[in-house]
Protein backbone atom coordinates (compact mmCIF):
# COMPACT_ATOMS: atom_id res chain seq x y z
CA UNK A 1 0.00 0.00 0.00
CA UNK A 2 1.63 3.19 -1.17
CA UNK A 3 -0.67 5.69 0.57
CA UNK A 4 -0.10 6.41 4.26
CA UNK A 5 -1.54 9.18 6.40
CA UNK A 6 1.11 11.18 8.28
CA UNK A 7 0.69 12.73 11.73
CA UNK A 8 -0.13 16.10 10.13
CA UNK A 9 -3.08 14.58 8.26
CA UNK A 10 -1.41 14.81 4.87
CA UNK A 11 -1.29 11.57 2.86
CA UNK A 12 2.14 10.44 1.74
CA UNK A 13 2.08 8.70 -1.64
CA UNK A 14 4.79 6.60 -3.28
CA UNK A 15 4.69 5.84 -6.99
CA UNK A 16 3.71 3.62 -8.76
CA UNK A 17 0.06 3.54 -7.70
CA UNK A 18 -2.31 0.55 -7.55
CA UNK A 19 -6.11 0.49 -7.67
CA UNK A 20 -6.13 0.16 -3.87
CA UNK A 21 -3.95 3.26 -3.57
CA UNK A 22 -6.33 5.24 -5.77
CA UNK A 23 -9.34 4.05 -3.77
CA UNK A 24 -7.68 5.33 -0.59
CA UNK A 25 -7.71 8.90 -1.94
CA UNK A 26 -10.68 11.28 -1.70
CA UNK A 27 -11.30 14.69 -3.22
CA UNK A 28 -9.86 17.30 -0.89
CA UNK A 29 -7.05 15.11 0.45
CA UNK A 30 -3.74 16.95 0.70
CA UNK A 31 -0.90 14.73 -0.49
CA UNK A 32 2.89 14.58 -0.72
CA UNK A 33 4.09 12.57 -3.73
CA UNK A 34 7.45 10.77 -3.65
CA UNK A 35 8.90 8.70 -6.46
CA UNK A 36 8.79 9.12 -10.22
CA UNK A 37 6.39 11.32 -12.17
CA UNK A 38 6.49 12.05 -15.91
CA UNK A 39 5.98 15.46 -17.48
CA UNK A 40 3.91 15.81 -20.62
CA UNK A 41 1.67 18.54 -21.97
CA UNK A 42 0.04 19.54 -25.25
CA UNK A 43 2.69 18.63 -27.84
CA UNK A 44 3.82 15.38 -26.18
CA UNK A 45 0.24 14.18 -25.81
CA UNK A 46 -0.26 15.04 -29.46
CA UNK A 47 2.55 12.63 -30.33
CA UNK A 48 1.46 9.89 -27.91
CA UNK A 49 -2.12 9.81 -29.13
CA UNK A 50 -1.49 8.35 -32.62
CA UNK A 51 0.73 5.69 -31.03
CA UNK A 52 -2.07 4.75 -28.65
CA UNK A 53 -4.60 4.64 -31.48
CA UNK A 54 -2.35 2.34 -33.50
CA UNK A 55 -1.63 0.17 -30.46
CA UNK A 56 2.10 0.96 -30.67
CA UNK A 57 4.56 1.05 -27.79
CA UNK A 58 4.79 4.34 -25.88
CA UNK A 59 8.14 5.87 -24.86
CA UNK A 60 7.08 5.61 -21.20
CA UNK A 61 5.41 2.87 -19.14
CA UNK A 62 2.14 4.40 -17.99
CA UNK A 63 0.99 1.47 -15.78
CA UNK A 64 0.64 2.83 -12.26
CA UNK A 65 2.26 6.09 -13.32
CA UNK A 66 1.49 9.74 -12.72
CA UNK A 67 1.74 12.36 -15.49
CA UNK A 68 2.40 15.99 -14.52
CA UNK A 69 1.18 18.61 -16.98
CA UNK A 70 4.04 21.06 -16.98
CA UNK A 71 6.63 22.80 -19.18
CA UNK A 72 9.49 23.84 -16.90
CA UNK A 73 11.63 26.95 -17.37
CA UNK A 74 15.34 26.23 -18.01
CA UNK A 75 17.45 25.25 -14.99
CA UNK A 76 20.07 27.69 -13.74
CA UNK A 77 23.56 26.07 -13.86
CA UNK A 78 23.79 23.90 -10.76
CA UNK A 79 20.02 23.59 -10.33
CA UNK A 80 18.13 20.38 -11.03
CA UNK A 81 15.21 22.09 -12.73
CA UNK A 82 13.78 25.56 -13.33
CA UNK A 83 10.36 26.67 -12.14
CA UNK A 84 7.88 23.87 -12.64
CA UNK A 85 4.26 24.66 -11.85
CA UNK A 86 1.20 23.02 -13.48
CA UNK A 87 -0.46 23.96 -16.74
CA UNK A 88 -4.21 23.83 -17.46
CA UNK A 89 -5.31 20.17 -17.58
CA UNK A 90 -8.42 20.54 -19.74
CA UNK A 91 -6.29 20.99 -22.86
CA UNK A 92 -5.20 17.36 -22.37
CA UNK A 93 -8.77 16.08 -21.80
CA UNK A 94 -8.98 14.68 -25.33
CA UNK A 95 -6.05 12.32 -24.66
CA UNK A 96 -6.58 11.36 -21.04
CA UNK A 97 -9.26 8.63 -21.14
CA UNK A 98 -7.10 6.57 -23.53
CA UNK A 99 -4.08 6.86 -21.22
CA UNK A 100 -6.21 5.93 -18.21
CA UNK A 101 -7.41 2.86 -20.11
CA UNK A 102 -3.75 1.84 -20.50
CA UNK A 103 -3.22 2.00 -16.74
CA UNK A 104 -2.21 5.60 -15.99
CA UNK A 105 -3.22 6.16 -12.35
CA UNK A 106 -2.80 9.87 -11.82
CA UNK A 107 -2.50 13.23 -13.51
CA UNK A 108 -1.35 16.48 -11.91
CA UNK A 109 -2.49 19.83 -13.30
CA UNK A 110 -4.88 22.65 -12.56
CA UNK A 111 -8.38 23.60 -13.60
CA UNK A 112 -11.61 21.78 -14.33
CA UNK A 113 -11.65 18.48 -16.21
CA UNK A 114 -14.50 17.51 -18.50
CA UNK A 115 -17.14 14.81 -17.94
CA UNK A 116 -15.39 12.21 -20.17
CA UNK A 117 -12.25 12.42 -18.04
CA UNK A 118 -14.20 12.25 -14.78
CA UNK A 119 -16.06 9.18 -16.05
CA UNK A 120 -12.76 7.58 -17.08
CA UNK A 121 -11.30 8.24 -13.60
CA UNK A 122 -14.21 6.22 -12.19
CA UNK A 123 -14.07 3.47 -14.81
CA UNK A 124 -10.29 2.90 -14.70
CA UNK A 125 -9.69 3.87 -11.05
CA UNK A 126 -7.45 6.89 -11.30
CA UNK A 127 -7.16 10.27 -9.65
CA UNK A 128 -6.61 13.90 -10.73
CA UNK A 129 -4.35 15.94 -8.49
CA UNK A 130 -3.99 19.71 -8.41
CA UNK A 131 -0.71 21.51 -7.86
CA UNK A 132 -0.78 25.24 -7.12
CA UNK A 133 -0.70 27.15 -10.39
CA UNK A 134 2.01 29.78 -10.47
CA UNK A 135 3.93 28.37 -7.52
CA UNK A 136 6.68 27.25 -9.88
CA UNK A 137 9.60 28.20 -7.67
CA UNK A 138 8.32 26.48 -4.53
CA UNK A 139 7.40 23.32 -6.46
CA UNK A 140 10.87 23.09 -8.03
CA UNK A 141 12.37 22.41 -4.60
CA UNK A 142 10.71 18.98 -4.58
CA UNK A 143 12.35 17.78 -7.81
CA UNK A 144 15.57 15.89 -7.11
CA UNK A 145 16.46 14.56 -10.53
CA UNK A 146 15.44 15.17 -14.14
CA UNK A 147 15.98 12.98 -17.20
CA UNK A 148 14.57 13.53 -20.67
CA UNK A 149 12.69 10.41 -21.69
CA UNK A 150 11.33 11.38 -25.12
CA UNK A 151 10.77 14.19 -27.60
CA UNK A 152 13.81 16.27 -26.61
CA UNK A 153 13.16 18.44 -29.67
CA UNK A 154 10.04 19.76 -27.95
CA UNK A 155 12.21 21.65 -25.46
CA UNK A 156 10.07 22.59 -22.49
CA UNK A 157 7.32 20.23 -23.76
CA UNK A 158 9.57 17.12 -23.83
CA UNK A 159 8.57 14.09 -21.76
CA UNK A 160 10.76 14.24 -18.66
CA UNK A 161 11.14 11.72 -15.86
CA UNK A 162 11.21 13.58 -12.55
CA UNK A 163 12.28 12.06 -9.24
CA UNK A 164 10.28 13.96 -6.65
CA UNK A 165 10.22 14.06 -2.86
CA UNK A 166 7.20 15.26 -0.94
CA UNK A 167 5.74 17.03 -3.99
CA UNK A 168 2.69 18.82 -2.57
CA UNK A 169 -0.68 18.42 -4.27
CA UNK A 170 -4.38 18.09 -3.51
CA UNK A 171 -6.89 15.55 -4.80
CA UNK A 172 -9.24 17.43 -7.12
CA UNK A 173 -11.17 14.49 -8.59
CA UNK A 174 -11.16 11.03 -7.02
CA UNK A 175 -12.31 7.70 -8.51
CA UNK A 176 -15.79 7.97 -6.95
CA UNK A 177 -16.93 11.24 -8.56
CA UNK A 178 -15.71 13.44 -5.71
CA UNK A 179 -14.86 16.97 -6.90
CA UNK A 180 -12.98 19.48 -4.74
CA UNK A 181 -13.81 22.44 -6.96
CA UNK A 182 -17.55 21.83 -6.52
CA UNK A 183 -17.36 20.95 -2.82
CA UNK A 184 -14.89 23.72 -2.04
CA UNK A 185 -16.58 26.60 -3.82
CA UNK A 186 -20.20 26.00 -2.73
CA UNK A 187 -19.78 27.14 0.89
CA UNK A 188 -18.24 30.44 -0.24
CA UNK A 189 -20.64 31.33 -3.06
CA UNK A 190 -22.85 34.23 -1.92
CA UNK A 191 -25.90 35.94 -3.38
CA UNK A 192 -25.35 39.01 -5.49
CA UNK A 193 -22.39 37.87 -7.59
CA UNK B 1 15.98 66.74 -29.82
CA UNK B 2 17.31 64.09 -27.45
CA UNK B 3 19.23 61.09 -28.72
CA UNK B 4 18.61 57.66 -27.26
CA UNK B 5 20.77 54.85 -28.59
CA UNK B 6 19.14 51.44 -29.17
CA UNK B 7 21.66 49.80 -26.84
CA UNK B 8 20.15 51.71 -23.90
CA UNK B 9 16.70 50.46 -24.89
CA UNK B 10 17.86 46.84 -25.32
CA UNK B 11 19.65 46.92 -21.99
CA UNK B 12 16.66 48.39 -20.17
CA UNK B 13 14.24 45.87 -21.68
CA UNK B 14 16.56 42.97 -20.84
CA UNK B 15 16.61 44.00 -17.17
CA UNK B 16 12.82 44.53 -17.10
CA UNK B 17 12.23 41.00 -18.45
CA UNK B 18 14.39 39.39 -15.78
CA UNK B 19 13.16 41.55 -12.91
CA UNK B 20 9.51 41.12 -13.89
CA UNK B 21 9.85 37.34 -13.77
CA UNK B 22 11.91 37.12 -10.59
CA UNK B 23 10.50 39.88 -8.40
CA UNK B 24 6.75 40.13 -8.17
CA UNK B 25 5.71 43.79 -7.93
CA UNK B 26 5.16 45.18 -4.41
CA UNK B 27 1.57 46.06 -5.29
CA UNK B 28 0.82 42.35 -5.78
CA UNK B 29 2.50 41.36 -2.51
CA UNK B 30 0.45 44.01 -0.67
CA UNK B 31 -2.67 42.61 -2.34
CA UNK B 32 -1.82 39.13 -1.01
CA UNK B 33 -1.53 40.57 2.51
CA UNK B 34 -4.86 42.40 2.21
CA UNK B 35 -6.46 39.16 1.01
CA UNK B 36 -5.00 37.13 3.89
CA UNK B 37 -6.71 39.50 6.31
CA UNK B 38 -10.17 38.95 4.76
CA UNK B 39 -10.06 35.38 3.38
CA UNK B 40 -12.28 33.01 5.38
CA UNK B 41 -11.34 29.74 3.66
CA UNK B 42 -8.47 27.76 5.23
CA UNK B 43 -7.55 26.33 1.81
CA UNK B 44 -7.59 29.85 0.39
CA UNK B 45 -5.36 31.17 3.17
CA UNK B 46 -2.96 28.31 2.59
CA UNK B 47 -2.71 29.08 -1.13
CA UNK B 48 -2.09 32.77 -0.49
CA UNK B 49 0.63 31.95 2.04
CA UNK B 50 2.34 29.61 -0.43
CA UNK B 51 2.17 32.27 -3.15
CA UNK B 52 3.92 34.75 -0.85
CA UNK B 53 6.57 32.13 -0.10
CA UNK B 54 6.89 31.48 -3.83
CA UNK B 55 7.47 35.18 -4.48
CA UNK B 56 10.19 35.35 -1.85
CA UNK B 57 11.92 32.22 -3.16
CA UNK B 58 11.79 33.46 -6.75
CA UNK B 59 13.20 36.85 -5.76
CA UNK B 60 16.07 35.55 -3.66
CA UNK B 61 17.07 32.72 -6.01
CA UNK B 62 16.46 34.76 -9.16
CA UNK B 63 14.28 32.06 -10.70
CA UNK B 64 10.89 32.60 -12.34
CA UNK B 65 7.91 33.01 -10.02
CA UNK B 66 5.95 30.94 -12.54
CA UNK B 67 7.39 28.62 -15.19
CA UNK B 68 5.18 30.30 -17.78
CA UNK B 69 7.37 33.36 -18.19
CA UNK B 70 4.80 34.65 -20.63
CA UNK B 71 4.66 36.57 -23.86
CA UNK B 72 6.13 40.06 -23.48
CA UNK B 73 3.67 42.91 -23.99
CA UNK B 74 5.22 46.41 -24.13
CA UNK B 75 3.48 49.76 -24.06
CA UNK B 76 5.96 52.42 -25.17
CA UNK B 77 5.42 56.14 -24.77
CA UNK B 78 7.84 57.67 -27.22
CA UNK B 79 8.44 61.38 -26.69
CA UNK B 80 8.15 63.46 -29.84
CA UNK B 81 11.55 65.03 -29.12
CA UNK B 82 13.33 61.68 -28.83
CA UNK B 83 15.58 60.65 -31.67
CA UNK B 84 16.37 56.93 -31.62
CA UNK B 85 19.83 56.19 -32.98
CA UNK B 86 21.74 53.06 -33.93
CA UNK B 87 18.84 50.99 -35.19
CA UNK B 88 15.10 50.38 -34.98
CA UNK B 89 12.97 50.70 -31.84
CA UNK B 90 11.13 47.39 -32.37
CA UNK B 91 14.39 45.50 -33.07
CA UNK B 92 15.93 47.03 -29.95
CA UNK B 93 13.02 45.88 -27.79
CA UNK B 94 13.05 42.38 -29.28
CA UNK B 95 16.83 42.17 -28.73
CA UNK B 96 16.24 43.06 -25.09
CA UNK B 97 13.61 40.33 -24.77
CA UNK B 98 15.89 37.77 -26.46
CA UNK B 99 18.82 38.59 -24.18
CA UNK B 100 16.69 38.82 -21.04
CA UNK B 101 15.01 35.48 -21.63
CA UNK B 102 18.26 33.69 -22.52
CA UNK B 103 20.49 35.17 -19.83
CA UNK B 104 17.74 35.05 -17.20
CA UNK B 105 17.01 31.32 -17.76
CA UNK B 106 13.44 32.24 -18.61
CA UNK B 107 11.26 29.98 -20.73
CA UNK B 108 11.04 30.34 -24.49
CA UNK B 109 7.28 30.13 -24.97
CA UNK B 110 6.66 31.77 -28.36
CA UNK B 111 6.01 29.98 -31.66
CA UNK B 112 6.76 31.75 -34.95
CA UNK B 113 3.38 30.90 -36.46
CA UNK B 114 0.06 29.98 -34.87
CA UNK B 115 -0.16 27.28 -37.55
CA UNK B 116 3.23 25.53 -37.75
CA UNK B 117 4.00 26.20 -34.05
CA UNK B 118 7.79 26.11 -34.31
CA UNK B 119 9.33 27.71 -31.21
CA UNK B 120 11.34 30.88 -31.86
CA UNK B 121 13.82 29.82 -29.16
CA UNK B 122 14.21 33.17 -27.40
CA UNK B 123 10.67 34.28 -26.54
CA UNK B 124 10.59 36.87 -29.30
CA UNK B 125 8.85 38.70 -30.77
CA UNK B 126 7.15 40.87 -28.19
CA UNK B 127 3.79 42.51 -28.73
CA UNK B 128 4.56 46.21 -28.82
CA UNK B 129 2.15 49.17 -28.67
CA UNK B 130 3.78 52.55 -29.30
CA UNK B 131 2.16 55.89 -28.54
CA UNK B 132 3.86 59.11 -29.54
CA UNK B 133 3.53 61.68 -26.77
CA UNK B 134 4.87 65.18 -26.09
CA UNK B 135 8.28 65.46 -24.46
CA UNK B 136 11.77 64.03 -24.60
CA UNK B 137 11.48 60.80 -22.64
CA UNK B 138 11.05 57.17 -23.64
CA UNK B 139 8.79 55.35 -21.18
CA UNK B 140 8.60 51.56 -21.43
CA UNK B 141 5.92 49.56 -19.61
CA UNK B 142 6.60 45.83 -19.86
CA UNK B 143 4.42 42.90 -18.89
CA UNK B 144 5.22 39.18 -18.93
CA UNK B 145 1.74 37.95 -19.84
CA UNK B 146 0.98 34.34 -18.98
CA UNK B 147 -0.78 32.16 -21.54
CA UNK B 148 -3.19 30.28 -19.28
CA UNK B 149 -4.98 33.35 -18.02
CA UNK B 150 -4.73 35.04 -21.42
CA UNK B 151 -6.67 32.09 -22.88
CA UNK B 152 -9.62 32.98 -20.64
CA UNK B 153 -9.79 36.60 -21.82
CA UNK B 154 -13.05 37.47 -23.55
CA UNK B 155 -14.60 40.08 -25.80
CA UNK B 156 -18.14 41.14 -26.63
CA UNK B 157 -19.73 43.79 -28.85
CA UNK B 158 -22.68 44.73 -26.67
CA UNK B 159 -25.51 47.00 -27.83
CA UNK B 160 -26.03 50.41 -26.26
CA UNK B 161 -29.37 49.10 -24.93
CA UNK B 162 -27.54 46.47 -22.86
CA UNK B 163 -25.86 49.36 -21.12
CA UNK B 164 -23.79 49.40 -17.97
CA UNK B 165 -25.68 46.41 -16.55
CA UNK B 166 -24.75 44.41 -19.63
CA UNK B 167 -21.12 45.43 -19.18
CA UNK B 168 -21.16 44.45 -15.50
CA UNK B 169 -22.81 41.08 -16.12
CA UNK B 170 -20.35 40.28 -18.91
CA UNK B 171 -17.35 41.06 -16.69
CA UNK B 172 -18.65 38.84 -13.87
CA UNK B 173 -19.42 36.07 -16.36
CA UNK B 174 -15.78 36.27 -17.51
CA UNK B 175 -14.55 35.75 -13.96
CA UNK B 176 -16.92 32.82 -13.50
CA UNK B 177 -15.88 31.06 -16.69
CA UNK B 178 -12.18 31.76 -16.10
CA UNK B 179 -12.40 29.83 -12.82
CA UNK B 180 -9.40 27.82 -11.64
CA UNK B 181 -7.95 27.51 -15.14
CA UNK B 182 -6.74 31.11 -15.05
CA UNK B 183 -5.02 30.72 -11.65
CA UNK B 184 -7.03 32.89 -9.28
CA UNK B 185 -6.67 35.21 -7.49
CA UNK B 186 -7.09 37.17 -10.70
CA UNK B 187 -6.60 40.74 -11.83
CA UNK B 188 -8.87 41.98 -14.61
CA UNK B 189 -8.03 44.63 -17.18
CA UNK B 190 -11.20 45.91 -18.85
CA UNK B 191 -11.62 48.08 -21.92
CA UNK B 192 -15.01 49.65 -22.69
CA UNK B 193 -15.61 51.65 -25.84
CA UNK B 194 -13.39 52.49 -28.79
CA UNK B 195 -13.37 50.29 -31.87
CA UNK B 196 -12.86 46.52 -31.80
CA UNK B 197 -9.05 46.61 -31.58
CA UNK B 198 -8.84 49.76 -29.46
CA UNK B 199 -11.06 48.19 -26.82
CA UNK B 200 -8.81 45.13 -26.51
CA UNK B 201 -5.69 47.29 -26.22
CA UNK B 202 -7.35 49.32 -23.44
CA UNK B 203 -7.98 46.11 -21.52
CA UNK B 204 -4.23 45.37 -21.51
CA UNK B 205 -3.22 48.96 -20.75
CA UNK B 206 -5.56 48.97 -17.76
CA UNK B 207 -3.43 46.30 -16.08
CA UNK B 208 -0.53 48.68 -15.57
CA UNK B 209 -2.24 50.80 -12.94
CA UNK B 210 -0.84 50.03 -9.49
CA UNK B 211 -3.08 47.43 -7.81
CA UNK B 212 -4.91 48.90 -4.84
CA UNK B 213 -4.98 52.47 -6.16
CA UNK B 214 -8.27 54.08 -7.14
CA UNK B 215 -9.37 54.77 -10.70
CA UNK B 216 -8.90 58.52 -11.23
CA UNK B 217 -12.45 58.70 -12.63
CA UNK B 218 -14.86 58.51 -9.65
CA UNK B 219 -17.65 56.84 -11.66
CA UNK B 220 -15.30 54.14 -12.92
CA UNK B 221 -13.79 53.78 -9.45
CA UNK B 222 -17.22 53.04 -7.98
CA UNK B 223 -17.89 50.57 -10.79
CA UNK B 224 -14.58 48.80 -10.22
CA UNK B 225 -15.23 48.43 -6.50
CA UNK B 226 -18.75 47.13 -7.07
CA UNK B 227 -17.51 44.57 -9.61
CA UNK B 228 -14.68 43.39 -7.36
CA UNK B 229 -17.15 42.80 -4.54
CA UNK B 230 -19.47 40.91 -6.88
CA UNK B 231 -16.63 38.82 -8.31
CA UNK B 232 -15.59 37.75 -4.85
CA UNK B 233 -19.12 36.55 -4.09
CA UNK B 234 -18.67 33.81 -6.68
CA UNK B 235 -16.83 31.75 -4.06
CA UNK B 236 -14.21 30.46 -6.50
CA UNK B 237 -11.31 31.53 -4.27
CA UNK B 238 -7.53 31.13 -4.59
CA UNK B 239 -6.81 28.39 -7.16
CA UNK B 240 -10.55 27.67 -7.30
CA UNK B 241 -10.43 25.63 -4.10
CA UNK B 242 -13.19 27.84 -2.68
CA UNK B 243 -12.94 31.15 -0.85
CA UNK B 244 -13.49 34.90 -0.85
CA UNK B 245 -10.48 35.97 -2.89
CA UNK B 246 -11.26 35.26 -6.51
CA UNK B 247 -10.07 38.63 -7.80
CA UNK B 248 -7.68 41.20 -6.36
CA UNK B 249 -8.56 44.06 -8.67
CA UNK B 250 -10.62 45.08 -11.67
CA UNK B 251 -9.26 48.06 -13.65
CA UNK B 252 -11.36 49.78 -16.31
CA UNK B 253 -10.31 52.12 -19.11
CA UNK B 254 -12.78 53.70 -21.52
CA UNK B 255 -12.62 55.48 -24.86
CA UNK B 256 -15.20 57.26 -26.97
CA UNK B 257 -17.10 54.93 -29.26
CA UNK B 258 -19.60 54.83 -32.11
CA UNK B 259 -23.27 55.63 -31.42
CA UNK B 260 -24.10 52.04 -32.36
CA UNK B 261 -21.45 50.32 -30.24
CA UNK B 262 -20.68 49.20 -26.72
CA UNK B 263 -17.54 47.03 -27.04
CA UNK B 264 -16.22 45.36 -23.87
CA UNK B 265 -12.90 43.54 -23.66
CA UNK B 266 -11.72 41.68 -20.57
CA UNK B 267 -8.08 40.63 -20.26
CA UNK B 268 -7.73 38.04 -17.53
CA UNK B 269 -4.46 38.29 -15.62
CA UNK B 270 -3.42 35.81 -12.92
CA UNK B 271 -1.64 36.29 -9.62
CA UNK B 272 1.69 36.12 -11.50
CA UNK B 273 1.00 39.74 -12.29
CA UNK B 274 4.42 40.69 -13.62
CA UNK B 275 4.79 44.26 -14.77
CA UNK B 276 7.72 46.67 -14.62
CA UNK B 277 8.41 50.13 -16.02
CA UNK B 278 11.38 52.28 -16.86
CA UNK B 279 11.86 55.80 -18.21
CA UNK B 280 14.84 56.55 -20.41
Amino acid sequence: MSVTTAADGIKDIRTPLSDADVEALAAGDRVRITGVIYTARDAAHGRLFPLIEKGERLPLDVKGAIIYYTGPSPARPGDVIGSVGPTTASRMDKFTPALLALGLKGTIGKGYRGPAVKDALREHKAVYFGAIGGAGAVLSRHVKRVDIVAYEDLGTEAIRRLEVEGFPAIVLNDCRGGDLYQDGQKPYAREGA
Amino acid sequence: MRDIHVSAITDAVKKLCMEANWSLEPDMLRAFDRALATERSPAGKQVLTILKENAELARTRRIPYCQDTGMVVCFVELGQDVHITGGGLVDAIDAGVSQGYREGYLRASIVRSPFDRVNTGDNTPAVIHVDVVPGAALHVMLMAKGGGCENRSKYRMLTPAEGVDGVKDFIIECVRTAGPDACPPLVLGVGVGGTFEKCAILSKRALFRELGTPNPDPTLDALEKELLERANRLGIGPQGYGGDTTALGIHILTYPCHITSLPVAVTIECHAHRHKEVTL
